[in-house]
C-alpha cells in the first residue's frame, strides 16, 4: 500500500516467480509473543499462499547469533527479509496482515 | 559488566573526559559517565565529529573502547570524513578500541505489518558493546529512524527503552539529534528521553561570517558553565574555548620586558614595561604601528623568547620584507622557530572564531609575547560591544598565562586621536599615541607615552624616525614654542648650532682682549721696572764710585799723616774731604 511504484514491478516480469523458491529469512530474538506470532503467521501465509512458487523459510534467532544482523542491516524484530528473488524486501513487525506481507514481498500483483 | 561502575552507592557523579579541548573544563571533567548525552544542533554544526573526537579520544587517552552507531554514514564515508582530522579508524578498530556499526534504514525497502520492537537494534549494539568491552557508545543520528519507520509510537516507546537499557548497560553514550525549530530541542523531542546531559552546537551567522557555539543547556548532578562558548573545528578536531570563566585574578609579575627599542624603554622609567601586560600602540595610517611592533617583536626572539604574531592586514612574507627596509630582520626569528607569524583576513573568521584561534595558538606554542596588528581590523568582523567583550577576554586570557601583549590599533582619520576605535584603551596597562604632524609642507612622526600603569614614564614628545637602520626616537626641539619635528627640527638645530658658535666666539674674541690687555699691562709694568732698574744701577755704581774715592782720600791723608808724623785726625779731615771731590767725581762717570 505505501509504494504503489514498487508494487507494479511483478513476477511475470523476470519470471522467477514461477520457477525459482523463494528464499525468506525471519529474524527473531528470542521466543517473545511478538516473534513466536510472526513465525506463525509466517507458516500461515506461506502454506495458505495459492501460488506455485516455494518457499525457503530460515529463521535466525539474534539472541543466539547477534553478529547476523548487521549483514541484513535487522534493527527491528522481527523481520521478515526476502533474499531472492530481488530486489530485498523487508517486512517489520509480527506480520499480522496477510495482504500487506504478500504486497510487501512483491508476490501479489495487482 | 560495565553497569557496576555507576550503579552502586550515592557518590558525586563521575565524569567521562571527552578529550576534547576545553570542553572538559566547561564541564568540569566531561560527559556524565554512564549516561546518555544528547547533543543537538543543525546541520554542518560538527555533532558527528563531536562524537567521533569522544571515541577517538576515549579510545585513546583514556583507554575507553568506543562504539560508533552510525545511520547517516557508512563506515568507510565516515572513516575517510575523519581521516582529514588525523583519526585513523581501522587502526583503532583493529586493535578493538573502535567498533562501527552503521545502520541502515531504507523506508522504500520496507513495510510494517502489525507489532515490532527494535530489539534488533538492542542486539547489535550489545553486540558490539561486548564485543569490544565498550565504556561509550555514539548513536549519530538516531533521528533517521523516525524517517525510515513510519509507526512514531512504537518508536518513542522504544527510544525509551534504549536510554534506559543503555544507562544498565553503564556506557557513556552521546545521542546526536537535529535542531528543532521551535519550542524543541530537537527535532523529534530527544530531550524528553536523554534528560542527563543536553548540549546544543550552533553554527551562527552574522554578517556573513560564521561563528560556532556550543552551550551545556543541562547537566543534572553537576555544576557546569551555562554560557555559549566559541568552539572550532580544524585539523585537530573539536576545540571548545571556555573563555568567560577567566576573572581578574591572574598574578602579575614585576619584572619588565624590553620594548625592543632602547629609546622607548628609557620612556617606560628605563626598563621597559611589565611582563605580562598589555600595551597598546595606536595611530593613523602610517605612523608606524606595524614598526613598533616589529621592533618589539624582534626585541623578543632577541632575547631567546617566543612571539606570536597575528597579523590581519599583511601576509607573513610581507611583513618579513617591510620590515627589512627599517632594518629589522625577521626571517632568522622565523626560521629558528621564535617567531610565528599568523596571517588571517578579519572577516575570515567571526570574532570569537578569531579569539578562540588565537587562544588555541597560545596554549600551544608558550609564547612570551604576542603582538596582534591590527586590532581594529576585528571592525570588520563584528561591532564595536563585541569587540571589546572578546578584547577583554583575550586579554584576561594572556595575562594569566604571563603573556605580554602589544597591540596595535588604527585610528580613522578624523578621529579623535585619543580615541581607541574599539574603546579599548581602559583595559590596556599602557598606551602609545603615535601622531602625524604635518608643518612646513612634510608630515613627521612624533610619539608619546600616553599612560603607563605602575611605572614612571617619560612626557616628553618624541620623533619617531623609521631609518633603514631601525627605529629611533629623537628628542624633539624643546625651547620655547612648540615641538619641531623634521626639517623644522633640523633648521632649529641648525639655528642653535649657529647661535651656539657665535657666543663661543664671542667668549673666545673676550679671553683674547683679556689676554691683550693683561699682556700690555705686563710689558708697561716691565719697562718701568727696566727704567728704575737703570736708575737704581746709576745710583748705586755712584755711590760706589764716591765711597771709593773716599776710602782713598782717607788713605792718602793716612800715609800723609804719617809721613809728617801728625796724629789721627779721621773725622774732621774725612768729613772735610767727602763734601769737596763730590761734583767732580759724579762728572767723570
Amino acid at each position: 500500500m505505501t509504494k504503489p511504484a514498487k508494487r507494479g514491478r511483478p513476477a511475470s516480469t523476470d519470471g522467477g516467480l514461477s520457477d525459482a523458491p523463494c528464499y525468506l529469512r525471519l529474524y527473531i530474538a528470542g521466543q517473545t509473543p511478538k516473534s513466536l506470532a510472526a513465525l506463525a503467521n509466517l507458516r500461515r501465509i506461506c502454506a495458505d499462499y495459492p501460488g506455485p512458487e516455494k518457499f525457503k523459510i530460515e529463521i535466525i534467532d539474534l539472541v543466539k547469533n547477534p553478529a547476523l544482523a548487521q549483514a541484513d542491516q535487522i534493527f527491528a524484530i522481527p523481520t521478515l527479509v526476502k533474499k531472492l528473488p530481488l530486489p530485498i524486501r523487508k517486512i517489520i513487525g509480527d506480520l499480522s496482515d496477510t495482504e500487506r506481507v504478500l504486497v510487501g514481498l512483491d508476490l501479489r500483483p495487482l | 559488566m560495565t553497569a557496576s561502575r555507576t550503579k552502586p552507592k550515592i557518590e558525586p557523579l563521575q565524569k567521562a573526559p571527552t578529550g576534547i579541548e576545553g570542553f572538559d573544563e566547561v564541564t568540569g571533567g566531561g560527559l556524565p559517565r554512564g549516561r546518555p548525552t544528547l547533543i543537538c544542533g543543525g546541520p554542518g554544526c560538527g555533532k558527528t565529529l563531536f562524537g567521533v573526537e569522544f571515541l577517538v579520544k576515549g579510545a585513546i587517552e583514556h583507554g575507553e573502547p568506543g562504539v560508533f552507531v552510525a545511520f547517516e554514514e557508512t563506515a568507510d564515508e565516515l572513516a575517510k570524513n575523519v581521516a582529514a582530522l588525523g583519526f585513523n579508524f581501522q587502526d583503532l578498530i583493529q586493535k578493538k578500541l573502535l567498533w562501527i556499526d552503521y545502520v541502515h534504514i531504507e523506508r522504500s525497502e520496507i513495510a510494517e505489518t502489525g507489532e515490532y520492537d527494535l530489539e534488533g537494534l538492542f542486539v547489535r549494539l550489545n553486540h558490539a558493546i561486548d564485543s569490544i568491552g565498550a565504556k561509550r557508545v555514539v548513536l549519530d543520528t538516531i533521528e533517521v529512524l523516525f524517517s525510515g519507520l513510519p509507526n512514531h509510537a512504537i518508536l518513542r516507546a522504544e527510544l525509551r527503552r534504549l536510554f534506559r537499557w543503555l544507562k544498565q548497560k553503564g556506557v557513556t553514550a552521546i545521542i546526536t539529534g537535529e535542531r528543532g525549530d521551535g519550542n524543541t530541542i530537537t527535532r523529534q523531542g530527544l530531550e524528553e528521553y536523554v534528560s542527563d546531559c543536553v548540549i546544543t552546537l550552533d553554527h551562527r551567522i552574522t554578517d556573513q561570517v560564521s561563528t560556532r557555539r556550543l552551550r551545556v543547556v543541562k547537566y543534572r548532578g553537576s555544576s557546569h558553565g551555562t554560557n555559549e562558548y566559541p568552539f572550532l573545528i580544524d585539523e585537530s578536531g573539536v576545540t571548545v574555548m571556555p573563555v568567560t570563566s577567566m576573572g581578574l585574578s591572574h598574578a602579575v609579575p614585576t619584572d619588565r620586558i624590553s620594548t625592543g627599542l632602547p629609546e622607548l624603554d628609557t620612556m617606560f622609567g628605563g626598563e621597559g614595561y611589565y611582563r605580562a601586560s598589555s600595551m597598546l600602540v595606536s595611530g593613523t595610517a602610517g605612523t608606524g604601528k606595524s614598526s613598533i611592533a616589529a621592533a618589539f617583536a624582534d626585541g623578543t626572539c632577541r632575547r631567546g623568547e617566543r612571539c606570536l604574531y597575528f597579523a590581519f592586514e599583511e601576509s607573513a612574507s610581507q611583513i618579513v620584507r617591510n620590515m627589512c627596509s627599517i632594518g629589522i630582520d625577521l626571517q632568522p626569528w622565523i626560521d629558528k622557530g621564535l617567531l610565528q607569524i599568523h596571517a588571517a583576513r578579519p572577516a575570515l573568521h567571526g570574532l570569537e572564531t578569531h579569539l578562540a584561534i588565537i587562544q588555541k595558538r597560545v596554549q600551544h606554542a608558550h609564547p612570551k609575547t604576542v603582538i596582534i596588528d591590527p586590532i581594529t581590523n576585528f571592525m570588520a568582523a563584528g561591532i564595536e560591544l563585541d569587540i571589546h567583550a572578546m578584547l577583554g577576554r583575550l586579554l584576561d586570557f594572556l595575562k594569566t598565562n604571563q603573556v605580554t601583549s602589544m597591540f596595535t590599533s588604527l585610528t580613522l582619520g578624523g578621529a579623535a586621536l585619543e580615541k581607541s576605535e574599539a574603546g579599548i584603551s581602559s583595559l590596556m596597562d599602557a598606551w602609545i599615541l603615535l601622531r602625524d604632524i604635518e608643518v612646513n609642507g612634510e608630515r613627521n612622526r612624533i610619539l608619546h607615552l600616553l599612560k603607563a600603569r605602575g611605572t614612571p614614564h617619560s612626557n616628553q614628545v618624541r620623533e619617531f624616525l623609521l631609518t633603514s637602520t631601525g627605529i629611533s626616537l629623537v628628542a624633539g626641539y624643546q625651547g620655547t614654542g612648540a615641538v619641531l619635528t623634521g626639517s623644522a627640527r633640523l633648521a632649529q638645530d641648525a639655528h642653535a648650532r649657529a647661535l651656539e658658535t657665535e657666543r663661543q666666539q664671542e667668549i673666545a674674541a673676550t679671553q683674547r682682549r683679556l689676554e691683550h690687555e693683561r699682556q700690555i699691562l705686563e710689558a708697561k709694568v716691565s719697562a718701568l721696572r727696566t727704567e728704575y732698574e737703570t736708575k737704581e744701577d746709576e745710583l748705586t755704581r755712584a755711590l760706589e764710585k764716591e765711597h771709593t774715592i773716599q776710602v782713598g782720600l782717607s788713605s792718602e791723608n793716612t800715609a800723609m799723616q804719617r809721613s809728617r808724623k801728625l796724629p789721627d785726625t779721621p773725622t774732621a779731615s774725612q768729613s772735610v774731604h767727602r763734601t769737596r771731590p763730590h761734583p767732580t767725581k759724579a762728572k767723570h762717570t
